[in-house]
């Protein structure tokens, strides 16, 4: 940018008390998208998994309806294969708020022991979690769904309502996703349809990470950096969270300073060397980055629109 | 980081991150909308501004550098476009069908973008995007100048009351940066936005692909001294007046954790609020005194239009979601008839007539809408006369609500003067639209100007008319069942009519035998009769065998869907002879009568009726209930 541009900066953003900043805002909207979403709603529930945009959302939540609790449960649909830390942190978590927490585990998987290493990360993660949520759905009838997801996680996401439509076969129809108009939201659904609201949809991975860092907001300690037993992977470096993993002839965790971009599976989530162990450690490692926060997702490795796809399965 | 962005705060990060983070905190929003044909270079624009404000990763560039080498449009140069397509479908049409949400951030502030297209047919998803937009940069092509599809989208962003518009001149690098060009256009434009009353207008001459003017000044178009298009975007004040305006909280939900505690929950779209401030529940008009605002992070001395708050008030007054609270000197206007603009937003064209929801602010009504007292031709703004809004059309309609609501004219707030329109049966939003102001006589219940009708005879009756056909075997117990349902109907202030052989048979089709033409003219003509009272508003009985589907069929397409209900009385012949009330079977029997039904005639038992009854198993009574449900659960669908 050049040099007048850079003056202009700051004389510009003399902020006065009656402007919001743009956090306030996205803050504001969120609440605003919660409350409706629970107004239209007969059984709503929070997906939650322990990653820090469902940190953030369970903020939002408890934010929303204070003083009272947060009128829904939240749902964890569960793989087994996440980090001991992560379990933890879920119990304690949901303990500390009140809130009711569902756990469901597929009991086709438990029953056919689908595990990430035996049969790949796609299969494990559709009939883990797309499944087990179309079942849990269906078991608890939730007829609202509140996701994490956001908007510039990808590009097929960029189009995606804020509420979404989804078939009593849970199945999204990009034709059938409803136009959204100033703050107005139809939640209405016909019998056997689901919505699933994304109150965060309009936040960068950035508004994120400042978010919980001005907020204080706990988080599972993999995200930070620290010496964790790591194994090396076609370049992915896995860390070897329990005696699960099964160890190549000739392969030694060794210790090395770690953490994670984004949270999942472990067998199947690379961390990345750093020695971030602040947030604004982080933040700035994220924002001198190169690459993309999703790649860390092994998941996410298979073709273009292959977020979209898992999108019309009913995946979030 | 890829891009070439700022290396001011590429430094800023490495070397200071909490001062940067503390920068950053305070930033401000600014949501715009980009228009613009198809090929003006829309997406290319927004790609350079996310490749400028280094938001493209170097695995997203990597892609993007073999995208553009493999279908990009551009030979060997990257191609920003490619950076934009969504959907896997439409990056195959190589078109963008809908809204799609960008976002990027700059020293000064974060920014929305919604990114619509110009296709024809989507003023769907330009109005969407525009909705919550505060600028519109609108491209036009150097060498096309101001094109019809220009003219259109700037009337979308008038209409949708966006207050600052950026005209981008794109492609200045096909015209030599020729400053004649710029000025032509201008001008040309100048002249249209005054027409249409779009003020704040600023004109900027770009290249989108080589990056003139978008971040730098720049050195080919010497001849410009106005703002960069980012310039531009970063210092356009932002929902200046909102904060301004008078205080407006529509309640989104009743706050109440304990008997101790009862907080109203709602986002302010308008003005500010401070403890002990005076304030009225409209549309009741309770007033009251603001005692806290309360949120998590502690009680607020004041809050303003845009935070999310609960506010609890001094007295124990009722209030529940849907009412607005506005502060006590300038409150909101209450009334149940409007003149609005509406946009239609669905391939079923709007019915005039037919109840709708409106959804607005946090309240939900059943609506109806008059006929458009004109329809805007978008591209020439010429007032045409209509009878509907097709999808994509827009309209000024008088719109009728089933109770009164508290609004303020789109103009002055879009929170409370904006609307979406719901079906009833679909649930789905089949329109928008944009009060302007209340009809005089809107304390009244009718129109009194509109055309009687259908709809006004509704809202006269307070319900809504209908078919119920009765068709079965004789002697089933159709004219039992339907004398018990009209009774029932009476008792209720319902306005019936019971049409049934008797009284039809003896006057009207006395001219007529049991001939088979005979036969079907004695229906046409009662589908007629009962057309025509349906159209005067009644609930019109019909007690006819009417043995064949496609005599049930004519009578069910003589009025509207969802207005005929038909009733199978499926009573087994040998019961209904059994019964023989009138000794016809009997006299079929002895062939004293040809063509029976039943005995030496067929009857074709209806496939998909609306209500079926077997009168031997349950009571005419138990029978006729089942009929009113079904009515009810009509009048709860449309
Ligand atoms: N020469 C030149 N070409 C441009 C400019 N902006 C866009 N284009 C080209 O115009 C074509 C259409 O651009 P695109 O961004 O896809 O248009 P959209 O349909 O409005 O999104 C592409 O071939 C672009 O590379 C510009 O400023 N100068």
């Amino acid at each position: 940018m050049t040099e007048e541009i850079w003056m202009t900066a700051t004389e510009a953003p003399a902020l006065t008390a009656s402007r919001l900043t743009h956090l306030q805002r996205l803050e504001a909207e969120a609440i605003h998208i919660m409350r409706e979403a629970v107004s239209e709603a007969e059984r709503p529930a929070m997906l939650y998994s322990m990653g820090k945009d469902s940190s953030v959302m369970l903020r939002l939540a408890v934010k929303a309806f204070h003083p009272s609790t947060a009128p829904f449960p939240l749902v964890h649909v569960d793989t087994m294969w996440k980090f001991q830390a992560m379990y933890a942190f879920r119990d304690a978590t949901a303990a500390e708020h009140g809130l009711e927490l569902i756990v469901h585990h597929n009991p086709e998987c438990i029953e056919k022991n689908i595990n990430p290493i035996d049969h790949g990360s796609a299969l494990h993660t559709d009939m883990w979690k797309t499944e087990g949520l179309k079942q849990i759905v269906d078991e608890r009838k939730f007829d609202v769904m509140f996701g994490g997801a956001r908007r510039d996680e990808e590009k097929s996401r960029a189009k995606e309502r804020v509420f979404s439509i989804r078939s009593p076969q849970h199945q999204w129809d990009p034709k059938r996703q409803r136009p959204e108009l100033w703050q107005l939201y139809n939640g209405r659904r016909n019998k056997g349809e689901t919505v699933r609201v994304f109150p965060i949809s309009n936040w960068t991975e950035l508004d994120v990470w400042q978010y919980i860092h001005l907020e204080q907001i706990p988080l599972v300690d993999l995200y930070f950096a620290k010496a964790r037993p790591v194994v090396e992977r076609d370049g992915t470096l896995i860390v070897v969270d329990d005696d699960r993993l099964r160890l190549e002839p000739g392969e030694v965790p060794e210790m090395r300073t770690v953490r994670f971009r984004t949270l999942g599976c472990y067998p199947i989530t690379g961390a990345i060397e750093s020695t971030a162990d602040t947030l604004p450690r982080i933040i700035q490692e994220m924002l001198l980055a190169t690459t993309s926060e999703r790649q860390g997702r092994v998941a996410d490795h298979d073709g273009i629109s292959s977020l979209e796809k898992k999108k019309q399965e009913g995946h979030f | 980081m890829a891009g070439s962005g700022s290396t001011t705060t590429q430094a800023l990060i490495a070397e200071n991150i909490d001062d940067y983070l503390t920068q950053h905190q305070y930033k401000s929003l600014l949501r715009f909308i980009t228009c613009g044909s198809v090929d003006d270079g829309k997406s290319t624009l927004i790609g350079r501004l996310l490749y400028e404000t280094h938001l493209v990763f170097e695995d997203h560039l990597a892609a993007l550098e073999v995208d553009s080498a493999k279908v990009g449009t551009q030979g060997g140069d990257l191609d920003f476009a490619l950076l934009l397509d969504g959907l896997s479908a439409e990056r195959e049409q190589g078109i963008t069908i809908d809204v799609a949400y960008r976002f990027f951030t700059t020293e000064h502030r974060k920014f929305i973008v919604a990114d619509t297209p110009g296709h024809e047919q989507y003023t769907r998803n330009m109005v969407t995007g525009a909705s919550t937009a505060d600028v519109a940069i609108i491209l036009v092509d150097a060498r096309k100048g101001v094109l019809t599809q220009t003219r259109r989208h700037s009337y979308l962003v008038s209409l949708l009351g966006i207050k600052h518009v950026v005209v981008a001149i794109n492609k200045m690098d096909l015209t030599d940066y020729s400053h004649e060009v710029f000025s032509s256009i201008q001008e040309e434009y100048t002249d249209f936005a005054a027409r249409i009353g779009l003020e704040h207008v600023t004109f900027i001459p770009l290249s989108a692909l080589r990056g003139d003017n978008i971040v730098e000044a720049s050195a080919n178009t010497p001849w410009y001294h106005g703002p960069t298009l980012l310039g531009f975007l970063e210092t356009v004040p932002v929902d200046d007046d909102l904060a301004e305006q008078s205080f407006r909280m529509p309640v989104q939900w009743v706050n109440r954790p304990n008997l101790d505690f009862r907080g109203f929950s709602g986002r302010i779209v308008g003005g500010s609020i401070k403890p002990g401030d005076s304030i009225r529940v409209l549309p009741a008009g309770t007033t009251s005194t603001v005692d806290r605002i309360v949120t998590m992070d502690g009680d607020l001395d004041e809050a303003i239009a845009g935070q999310s708050v609960t506010i609890t008030l001094t007295d124990e007054i009722d209030a529940s979601r849907g009412d607005l609270i506005c502060g006590s000197d300038d409150p909101a206007e209450v009334a149940d008839q409007f003149e609005a603009h509406i946009v239609w937003m669905h391939e079923d064209a709007m019915l005039p007539g037919r109840p709708y929801l409106v959804k607005i602010g946090t309240r939900t009504v059943g609506a109806t809408i008059s006929q458009p007292k004109y329809r805007v031709d978008i591209n020439t703004l010429d007032h045409l006369a209509a009878t509907t809004l097709e999808l994509n059309e827009i309209g000024v309609c008088n719109i009728s609500l089933d109770r009164p609501i508290p609004f303020d004219a789109y103009d002055t707030n879009r929170d409370t003067g904006g609307f979406i329109v719901i079906d009833k049966l679909t649930n789905v939003t089949v329109g928008a639209g944009l009060l302007h102001f209340a009809l005089r006589r809107s304390h009244n219940i009718h129109w009194q100007d509109v055309k009687v009708d259908k709809a006004a005879r509704a809202v006269l009756n307070n319900h809504e008319p209908a078919v119920i056909w009765f068709t079965g075997l004789s002697g089933s117990g159709k004219s039992t069942i339907a004398d018990i349902v009209e009774s029932k109907l009476h008792a209720q202030g319902v306005r019936t009519y019971l049409l049934d052989g008797d009284n039809v048979r003896h006057g009207l089709n006395r001219d007529l035998g049991f001939t088979d033409a005979d036969r079907v003219e004695n229906i046409r003509r009662i589908a007629e009769v009962a057309a025509l009272m349906v159209d005067a508003g009644l609930i019109v009985l019909v007690s006819f065998i009417s043995p064949f589907r496609a005599e049930r069929r004519l009578a069910r397409d003589a009025v509207e869907v969802g207005e005929f209900i038909e009733v199978y009385v499926d009573t087994p012949i040998d019961v209904a002879e059994q019964r023989d009330p009138k000794g016809l079977y009997a006299k079929a029997r002895r062939g004293e009568l040809a063509n029976f039904t039943g005995i030496d005639s067929p009857y074709e038992p209806p496939e998909s009726a609306e209500v079926r009854v077997d009168t031997s198993t349950m009571t005419a009574e138990q029978a006729a209930d089942e009929v009113l449900r079904a009515l009810q659960d009509r009048a709860e669908k449309i």
